[in-house]
């Protein structure tokens, strides 16, 4: 296949093996991420223990300062809101045979776009709050489609720009919020605080951000089964000569893909300032776009499947700081047990523990997702 | 990049060199000396990458293999009171990740860019978790002045008057041109990362050798991470590598997988960061500082949108290999 798809790149980052491709039996999809998330506990649990922590009373901690109290909960609701989005993000582009890394650079673009757009503008609130969502969105959708129009008509591999615009984001946005987005007579590069007209608003005790956040994930659950545009982005990703063969425009394809992909980066960013900083600053962010690659990969790039796992995400990154500041234990802990999880979901260990085969479908980037 | 491109590219470049030392000789040499410290850590890393890519895999791990390494060699040398101590620890480091990478998509032939993903993740969680606070080096690494050449006007001060780290680099990149090129082992590398079922017919043991070149590609990337903390920086810090790992991929394939090639394209980019560094520290331009640090990002991408498919990789790279 590698002779016959013009979309494939010419940089060293093939497509798997398609063979691989067929539908997951559903006990291991289930299984195996929860096993792999249990023994990643352990393995965190025992650097926890070198440093001279019961891991149970700190895992305890972890887990009730982010689930015992309504401050924790709705914590772990706004960690888990752009996470969820990220999470999508990367899925939509795994599906389509696309692997985005450059979700934490679309986030950032999205997030200051939607910052400006909530601050330099009065408007009443129905036009003003639709406005800087989807300007924060289409920021992050215009800075993938950079990655996206090279991959496709460039044939240069998607991983490497999406790595190059990550840093070059981190720069922009560093950039901006340090001098033509400057809050005024501040010493701290930030933003002004957005409007009250584009601030995200509550419904009861639940941030709007959150809800919609779950709304696009059902949606994009049906949009990738069920309609004739997700099909196409699933035929590209599976056997892209084939998508050529049924007349499906490969380039296009690849192009609008990745531009939905940051798009729903960018409306994580969005939806982060607009909802819970309320304003851009280049501290804020860090590392969500990063942990999308985790969670669509924990998730099997299931786009249902992503709530359960950014909600995972999003209470171990909200207990962590309690975390710290009761047991001395470093957040990034956090990072270890992810990284673990990953491992054990894509590599065949616990598969071949588990269900004695030796042909168990191992994770892939860009082919045969199963749906 | 062709070839003809190449050669009148660095003609001018070497022009350019020689105007500026004739009309500021101290600016000029201490420009040309920052752009190969920058340089160093850059082909030791893509040198990881080339060996990896040549035997069909692919190592998006660099960064973070980077990242250990410089982790363990800091404190190795700061625990044991010896820089060369240290600098053995973050070497084997480097090794024991490469063969962490070579256990993931070689022998459990889990897709690679996952792999190399998990290493960067890890690598940046274990990092953070274990640094502490208050440590130094038990010395400065010593500079060698080789005699004689490093009297020559420019180029002795700049190319003969450096740290270990550096002439290493610069040696191991020439001698892995030799071994990929002229030697057995390289045509068994190259051939197993083009055709592997070939390889496997003539009696190469595909996925040993796929296995062991990984393993030794991260003793490269140990020995980068070492001089970015023992040499470099004299320090450690947190997230210390800043995409280096990356960026070594993009020289991997403007170096077209050759290792002068990449050594080249290393240099090249070290000294667009040592003049934009010294126009913005001169304030000739009024650059922003974060202006700078897009600049080799941004020339990546532009280089790479501009060679696309006119250089070719390693065709199995990616690819794991099964047995028909």
């Amino acid at each position: 296949m590698a002779t016959t798809d013009p979309a494939q790149t010419d940089l060293g980052f093939t497509d798997p093996d398609p063979r691989r491709s067929g539908p997951l039996d559903r006990l291991p999809a289930i299984a195996i991420p929860v096993i792999s998330v249990l023994l990643a506990f352990a393995i965190g649990g025992l650097l926890i223990w070198l440093q001279g922590v019961n891991p149970f009373r700190a895992y305890y901690v972890l887990f009730s300062s982010a689930l015992g109290t309504p401050e924790g909960l709705l914590r772990v609701m706004e960690k888990s809101t752009p996470l969820i989005l990220t999470g999508l993000a990367v899925t939509v582009g795994l599906r389509t045979g696309l692997f985005n890394i450059g979700a934490q650079g679309q986030l950032l673009v999205g997030a200051i776009g939607a910052a400006w757009a909530g601050y330099h503008f009065q408007l009443p609130m129905v036009v003003h709050l639709p406005f800087a969502i989807v300007f924060g969105m289409l920021c992050g959708a215009a800075w993938a489609s950079i990655a996206g129009a090279l991959r496709a008509y460039r044939h240069v591999s998607e991983v490497i720009t999406t790595i190059m615009l990550n840093s070059i984001a981190i720069a922009l946005v560093d950039y901006l919020a340090s001098r033509p987005f400057k809050e005024p007579d501040q010493p701290i590069s930030r933003t002004p605080l957005v409007a009250d007209s584009a601030t995200l608003p509550f419904f009861g005790p639940i941030p709007s951000g959150f809800i919609l956040a779950l709304l696009v994930a059902i949606f994009f659950g049906w949009f990738l089964v069920r309609t004739t545009q997700g099909f196409r982005f699933n035929t590209v990703g599976l056997n892209p000569s084939a998508a050529r063969y049924a007349g499906i425009p490969v380039k296009g394809t690849i192009l609008l893909a990745m531009a939905v992909s940051g798009g729903l980066a960018g409306l994580g960013g969005a939806v982060e300032t607009l909802g819970i900083t309320g304003r851009f600053e280049p501290a804020f962010n860090a590392g969500l776009g990063f942990d999308g690659i985790t969670i669509a990969l924990l998730a099997r790039a299931n786009p249902i499947a992503t709530i359960p796992a950014a909600l995972l995400v999003g209470t171990l990154r909200s207990g962590a700081a309690t975390l710290q500041f009761q047991t001395g234990i470093e957040p990034e802990v956090v990072d270890v047990i992810l990284a673990i999880t990953l491992l054990f979901v894509s590599a065949p260990i616990v598969a071949r523990l588990l269900f004695r085969k030796r042909n168990v479908k191992q994770t892939t980037v860009t082919s045969g997702w199963g749906s | 990049m062709s070839a003809k491109w190449a050669y009148s590219l660095s003609a001018v470049i070497i022009v350019a060199i020689l105007i500026s030392f004739s009309m500021d000789a101290v600016r000029t040499t201490s420009v040309l000396s920052f752009s190969l410290r920058y340089a160093v850590p850059l082909i030791l890393a893509a040198m990881v990458g080339i060996v990896c890519e040549r035997s069909g895999i692919i190592n998006i791990g660099i960064e973070g293999q980077m990242l250990m390494s410089a982790f363990a060699g800091f404190f190795g040398a700061a625990l044991t009171g010896s820089l060369i101590a240290g600098a053995m620890i973050g070497v084997g480091t480097g090794m024991i990740m490469g063969a962490f990478l070579a256990t993931g998509a070689v022998t459990w032939k889990m897709d690679q860019i996952i792999a190399g993903t998990v290493i960067n993740i890890l690598a940046t969680g274990l990092t953070s978790f274990f640094y502490a606070q208050g440590y130094v080096l038990p010395g400065n690494t010593p500079t060698v002045s080789i005699p004689f050449l490093a009297d020559l006007p420019l180029v002795g001060p700049v190319f003969f008057d450096n740290g270990m780290f550096t002439y290493a680099a610069i040696i191991i990149a020439l001698v892995l041109w030799v071994l990929l090129f002229k030697t057995v082992w390289g045509l068994r590398t190259r051939s197993v990362g083009e055709k592997p079922s070939a390889s496997d017919t003539s009696g190469i043991g595909v996925e040993r050798t796929r296995f062991w070149n990984v393993t030794f590609a991260g003793a490269l990337a140990g020995l980068a991470g070492a001089y970015l903390s023992l040499e470099a920086a004299g320090t450690f810090e947190r997230g210390f590598t800043a995409g280096r790992g990356f960026t070594a991929l993009a020289i991997m394939i403007f170096g077209a997988w050759n290792p002068i090639g990449a050594l080249a394209a290393a240099l090249f980019f070290g000294l667009t960061q040592g003049v934009a560094s010294q126009l913005q520290a001169d304030a000739v331009v009024d650059i922003p500082p974060q202006f700078v640090n897009m600049l080799p990002y941004i020339l990546t991408i532009v280089l790479l949108a501009a060679v696309s498919g006119r250089i070719k990789p390693p065709a199995s790279v990616g690819k794991p290999y099964e047995k028909d």
